[in-house]
């Protein structure tokens, strides 16, 4: 199955609908100001998505879901190393620079974070499109970005070279900068059902 | 056709140096101690993709997650070859564009390269890092383990063609970032907070 440019404006604007709602939910949840850039929908290969996000040796901390439903696909959140730590310290009630590591606790919390973006992303694009979308239990790894994710789309079954993603990125500046990469991995082929839902004509 | 591009062009890459030492002297060639210090290349290899050398030079791909690093060495001919495999089978799969991401495809490939460069398969050893579990789940017993698999099917494929494994760095949950070097076949490991080993 092959998507067309219009079909990936379609995508664009539900990961614009999406980014938003979540966006909404993390300024909530942080009592902060969050700023959404305009998602991109496209295919890329996954050299090039790795120097996009900052390159092969950044260390980052990355949350990752399976979405399961009528569409599946996977969400990757992705932390530069640094803006993860500031991210536990808002949350943890910490002075800024407390956090220098992920322990247990920091763990919970950056995939808590990755659970309530992830469920009100999807809450926005299911009720546009009336499809059910199931987010799995969050995934932590913490490690170089080379690392984590390749890993991610091998444990989910991505073959191909040329990946279709929506990337959006998330940024908070109100206290001490906190960037973060949104990246939803739709499954191709599921895709044609929410198409359809949408009232476009394949 | 990315893979083969860039393989191509390490191949040539790599003899400039036989002809830097028979044809005499090649712009930015240094010399100390009256001799001819050879230019030391460093070939990098991306994820899903393979190289074949000779010494001096060395091999080296960046963050090995799940991915595993396929290092074989001929000590005879010092012929080296790196594969960064990332999945373990391809016959699941309708297009396998790229060989070397999948462990089955990947070896053979590998070994096959390294023999038109003079090695012999008899000769071959091998050394592997990576197959980390990268992700973890909440409660721990909900893990994600490609890694594993990867190994695995990197040791069966080289168990088909007798390839003896002489050391390893696999498993575990970090990252690795490696180098293999066709002067000594030694195999050096760097890791995010962790200092660097060789094996």
């Amino acid at each position: 199955m092959t998507i067309s440019s219009q079909e990936l404006d379609v995508l664009q604007e539900i990961g614009n609908i999406g980014a938003g709602n979540a966006a909404t939910a993390l300024a909530n949840l942080l009592q902060a100001k969050i700023d959404i850039s305009v998602p991109r929908a496209q295919f890329m290969v996954l050299d090039e998505t790795i120097r996009c996000v900052g390159g092969v040796e950044k260390p980052v901390v990355c949350v990752s879901l399976r979405v399961e439903g009528e569409v599946e696909a996977t969400v990757l959140f992705i932390f530069p190393e640094r803006d993860a730590f500031r991210l536990i310290d808002m949350l943890t009630g910490m002075e800024p620079g407390f956090t220098t590591g992920i322990d247990e606790m920091g763990r919970s919390v950056v995939m808590e974070i990755g659970n309530i973006l992830t469920g009100s992303f999807l809450g926005a694009i299911s009720e546009m499109t009336g499809m059910r979308l199931v987010p799995s239990v969050p995934y932590l790894a913490y490690d170089m970005l080379g690392a984590v994710l390749p890993t991610a789309l091998a444990e989910f079954g991505y073959e191909d070279d040329q990946i279709l993603m929506i990337q959006t990125t998330f940024s908070q500046s109100s206290s001490d900068q906190i960037d973060s990469q949104f990246i939803l991995l739709p499954d191709v082929v599921s895709l044609k059902q929410l198409f359809i839902n949408l009232g476009m004509v394949r | 056709m990315a893979w083969f591009a860039s393989t191509f062009g390490n191949m040539t890459a790599r003899h400039s140096v036989p002809l830097g030492r028979n044809g005499g002297r090649e712009p930015g060639m240094t010399f100390s101690n009256n001799t001819v210090s050879k230019h030391v290349q460093e070939i990098h290899i991306g994820i899903a993709e393979y190289s074949v050398t000779k010494a001096p030079h060395r091999l080296t791909t960046l963050g090995l997650g799940s991915c595993v690093g396929v290092c074989l060495f001929d000590r005879i001919t010092t012929v080296a070859g790196l594969a960064h495999i990332m999945l373990p089978d391809s016959t699941s799969f309708k297009t396998a564009v790229k060989p070397a991401k999948f462990a089955d495809l990947g070896v053979p490939l590998l070994v096959r390269e390294m023999e038109r460069l003079g090695a012999k398969a008899s000769r071959m050893e091998a050394k592997l890092a990576g197959g980390a579990q990268m992700f973890i789940g909440n409660d721990k017993s909900s893990v994600l383990n490609i890694g594993q698999r990867n190994i695995d099917a990197v040791k069966e494929s080289l168990r088909k063609f007798s390839i003896r494994i002489t050391s390893e760095d696999v498993g575990g949950s970090v990252g690795r970032t490696i180098t293999f070097d066709s002067g000594n076949g030694q195999l050096s490991i760097r890791s995010l907070g962790q200092g660097t080993k060789v094996i």
